[in-house]
């Protein structure tokens, strides 16, 4: 077992293209990190590039203490879990799993004791002799994973490997994912575009948008701390809300409308805030509260989701849009005022120009 | 192509190296040949060659024997083109609407595709002969007295027929295979959208076989112009005489017998032009399909 | 839905029997002897000279041919539709396999060579063809029947088709399990392909073995000519006869249909699955 370790890696096709514009990320042994933005990021582009499936252009990949930049990937002690599973049709699951073991000329009873002994913890011991296609997805899925656990490598990398399963079975096997890795140990590189999947597994989390690391941190740090509008905006559902506000002396007010005033020592001119749905509360009298920030809102469309609702508002003439999150059995009325107010420490500032996190530059203080 | 490939420096020279050189040696070293001869008059006793230019073209295009093989040629495929996709279709259709006996049917109506042109075109020789053949007989009733071979029409009337016979069952196999994965919730969708089964057709229907009928329309011009070459030459029986030919024919005819290599060679190539074209046509046709699909 | 019309099951008889008619005929006129047919013409029934004409066709040289017999040519036929059909599978699929996965400088311009034979059909190169086969001096030879016409990129387009349509993925993961070219190949491609290549196996057999054209160029000696090929011969010596065989030309022409017809119904399904799936 081994940490991986990315410096300045960067990849661009041959059009031109960078996929990905420098990144570096240390990752520990036996930690479990997801790579996680939208699609085009270059998340997948990554895990290509330490596979060994995608070339380098430029930084340095090692696994362990070996740099394998110009390793084949059989050679890198990796092994992969692919979106389509990828397992070879024509054969049956006890030869998918053996495949790559037997490439390396491991002794037959060595091949045949891990076979059986993954097929034991994934639970696919009764189906070794079928073929993939007799299969239904969560099998295959587990097949691919046995794929992977067979080899005993230094690491598994996975490729969005839950994003053909359904709804639940998704749920399912992302626990049965954490449990395993928890239970081998090996440092995992895991690549999703679903934020929920990237929170409830990762050790770490890296956001990455346009080829580039938005953030690195535990997904709870990552949540409660976004480094960007564009970090606050993904993780995290529904999304924060986020309202482009100006400076007026120390007055701050919306740029496009007013419905909004608090003060602030920020020093810009202008600046973005942020507000969680949930520090969101609805409050009946305004008087007696503390909150710096006291919202009235008009409730344009509700969205009853069981324990909680969504309640979709907006702001000012302009219409600036806010989501607020309320329990679930309280009624709100269409076109009916609705009065929500924040704490201090739940707002976030970005910087209008850069969108960058304001607040933790660390002097500057809501009033 | 893959995202990912195998870089190895020689192995795929290797690989691709039979195929380079079968194409090298049989494909593009007698197509060059022929371009060249194309513009050469050939001495027809084998001494030597003298350059002519573009006189083996004029030649060739201002013959009044090249003009009637052309129009000829125009004719034939436009008709056997005609009729065997609209018989194709016709029995498609009727084959992809009825539940009984549909496999029996299908294997029936397609069998014949395995039959060689020059195969079916000796039974069809034998079909319209003068003395022992039904069809002639047949048409004698209906008061036709049909000379194979001898009368210009009835020999181009008795090509068409073996012709269509032939592809009608390639037609076929396409038009229901398109038929068939027409998605069953658009024929429902029209079935609820309009009662006439007949309209529902022409306008439902129809249109999404559009583009395997664009894509059968170039096989078949390509069939009635080239691969009919087998059916002409049994029913010719090797003597042309003053009967139809078409334009390979005439190729094949000038080159072999008549000697005439420089003509030959400018026929070849303006024939190329005319597969460069229709090629060309049907690659556009089929990225079409692709995105139809 | 489907509402059966007696009409359409009328059509699809009338049209069935404008395939086969001419077939039944065929088959009955063989089973007649040569008399009976030039007195009363061709038969649509059961004629009991069935052993006598097949098998003076198939053992005895003579009557249309003067040298060879019919289970010659037969076999001739036989080793022309096997060789081209197994010659161009091999070439072909190594040709895509090239073509596809591999990562080399000359790779479009050799695509571009092997498209360019689309652009050639034999017709339009029959006598500077038929000149350079000779100066090989591959004349009345197998290899001559079988290798040139191997070249045409149908082949490779068929396979290089279907090996796009093949994951990516699996690719990957063979280098991930360690597998180069070679073994990914053999043991993944290659089974992979199984449908694949028996339905261009059947494509490809009935097409070698229906060539007529280039066995007429290059084959002048008898014992080398195919059944397809002989079809000429058969009609001409037929015309010059006082009373004409047609009973044994007619079991020619029903020998030479027999094979590619059984295959092509036997293995249907394959058949029109390769036939339409490789015209994308």
């Amino acid at each position: 077992m081994a940490g991986i370790t990315l410096s300045n890696v960067r990849k661009t096709y041959a059009g031109g293209v960078a996929a990905v514009k420098g990144v570096s990320i240390d990752i520990e042994d036996g930690e479990f990190i997801v790579l996680v933005g939208p699609s085009g990021c270059g998340k997948s582009t990554l895990l290509r590039m330490v596979a060994g499936l995608e070339a380098i252009t430029e930084g340095e990949i090692s696994i362990g203490d070996r740099v394998v930049n110009k390793i084949e990937p059989a050679d890198r002690d990796i092994a992969m879990v692919f979106q389509n599973y990828a397992l070879y049709p024509h054969m049956t699951v006890y030869n998918n799993l053996a495949y790559g073991l037997k490439n390396r000329g491991i002794k037959k009873e060595e091949i045949d004791r891990r076979v059986r002994e993954a097929a034991r913890i994934l639970e696919i011991a009764d189906y070794l002799d079928r073929k993939p296609r007799a299969l239904s997805g969560g099998q295959r899925q587990r097949v691919a994973m046995g794929r992977a656990i067979v080899r005993e490598p230094k690491a598994f990398l996975f490729d969005e490997p839950l994003s053909n399963l359904d709804a639940k079975l998704r749920v399912q096997m992302r626990i049965e994912i954490k449990k395993l890795q928890k239970a081998l140990g090996t440092t995992s590189l895991y690549v999703t575009h679903d934020q929920l999947e990237a929170m409830t597994l990762a050790d770490r989390l890296v956001v990455l948008n346009g080829g580039q690391v938005e953030q690195i941190g535990t997904p709870i740090d990552v949540y409660e701390n976004p480094a960007s509008t564009f970090v606050a905006s993904f993780i995290g559902s529904p999304a924060m809300n986020l309202m482009e506000i100006e400076r007026d002396n120390a007055q701050w007010h919306l740029s496009r409308g007013d419905g909004l005033s608090l003060k602030s020592e920020l020093e810009e001119r202008s600046a973005i805030l942020g507000l969680r749905p949930e520090d969101l509360h609805i409050v009946e009298d305004e008087t007696q509260l503390e909150d710096p920030l006291v919202l009235s809102l008009i409730v344009s469309a509700v969205e009853p989701v069981g324990a909680e609702s969504y309640v979709h508002a907006t702001l000012g003439e302009q219409g600036q849009e806010v989501i607020v999150r309320a329990p679930g059995k309280q009624h709100f009325e269409v076109g009916s005022v609705l009065k929500v107010a924040a704490k201090r420490e739940k707002l976030h500032f970005f910087s209008s120009e850069t969108g960058k996190a304001l607040t933790s530059t660390g002097k500057l203080q809501p009033a | 192509m893959k995202r990912v490939q195998f870089a190895d420096p020689l192995m795929p020279y290797m690989l691709l190296l039979p195929q380079l050189l079968i194409v090298g040696i049989f494909f593009i070293w007698p197509a060059a040949e022929a371009v060249r001869s194309s513009f050469y008059l050939e001495d027809p006793f084998g001494f030597g060659s003298t350059f002519v230019g573009f006189d083996n073209f004029t030649d060739a295009l201002t013959s009044s024997d090249y003009a009637s093989t052309a129009r000829f040629t125009l004719v034939f495929t436009a008709l056997t083109t005609f009729f065997s996709l609209s018989i194709a279709l016709l029995l498609a259709v009727k084959a992809d609407s009825v539940i009984r006996g549909a496999s029996t049917y299908r294997t029936l109506l397609m069998w014949v595709y395995a039959i060689a042109p020059p195969v079916a075109g000796l039974i069809g020789v034998m079909l319209f002969d003068q003395h022992i053949g039904p069809l002639k007989e047949f048409a004698g009733l209906l008061g036709w007295d049909m000379q194979i071979g001898v009368n210009y029409f009835d020999t181009a009337f008795c090509m068409i027929v073996i012709a269509v016979w032939k592809q009608v069952p390639i037609n076929f196999i396409f038009f229901l295979s398109g038929l068939q994965s027409v998605p069953k919730s658009i024929q429902e969708a029209a079935a609820i959208d309009c009662r006439s089964g007949a309209r529902r057709f022409w306008t439902v229907t129809f249109p999404l076989l559009a583009p395997t009928g664009f894509f059968l329309l170039i096989i078949n011009i390509t069939y009635a112009l080239f691969e009919t070459f087998g059916i002409i030459d049994l029913v010719l029986k090797g003597e042309p005489g003053n009967n139809p030919i078409t334009l390979v024919y005439k190729v094949f005819l000038d080159g072999f017998r008549g000697n005439d290599l420089g003509g030959s060679s400018a026929q070849s190539v303006i024939l190329m032009l005319l597969v460069f074209v229709l090629t060309i046509v049907q690659f556009r046709l089929i990225e079409r399909r692709v995105h139809y699909n | 839905m489907k509402r059966e019309h007696i009409t359409d099951h009328l059509i699809l008889i009338l049209g069935a029997v404008f395939m086969i008619a001419p077939v039944i005929v065929a088959f009955m006129t063989s089973t007649h002897d040569a008399v009976s047919v030039y007195r009363n013409g061709l038969q649509m029934t059961w004629g009991g000279h069935f052993s006598d004409t097949y098998s003076a066709v198939l053992t005895e040289a003579g009557g249309f041919t003067k040298e060879v017999t019919g289970f010659t040519m037969l076999k001739n036929s036989m080793i022309l539709g096997l060789g081209f059909a197994i010659g161009k599978i091999i070439i072909s699929m190594l040709a895509a396999y090239a073509i596809v996965y591999f990562r080399f400088p000359l790779a479009s311009f050799c695509f571009w060579v092997i498209f360019a034979t689309l652009l050639l059909p034999l017709e339009v190169r029959i006598l500077p063809s038929y000149e350079i086969v000779q100066g090989l001096g591959m004349m009345n030879s197998y290899s001559g029947l079988i290798v040139p016409l191997i070249a045409s990129a149908t082949g490779t387009f068929y396979f290089r088709q279907f090996f796009k349509s093949v994951p990516d993925e699996l690719v990957e993961a063979a280098r991930i399990d360690g597998a180069g070219p070679i073994k990914f190949f053999i043991d993944i491609l290659v089974p992979l392909s199984k449908t694949m290549i028996a339905a261009i196996f059947i494509i490809m057999f009935v097409y070698g073995w229906n060539q007529y054209l280039w066995p007429t160029l290059i084959t002048t000696d008898e014992t080398f000519f195919t059944l397809v090929r002989g079809m000429r011969q058969i009609l001409q010596v037929w015309i010059g006869a006082q009373i004409p065989e047609t009973n044994q030309a007619m079991a020619l022409a029903v020998l030479a249909m027999l094979p590619p017809v059984i295959v092509v119904i036997v293995f249907q399904s394959w058949f029109v699955k390769g036939l339409v799936e490789s015209e994308k």
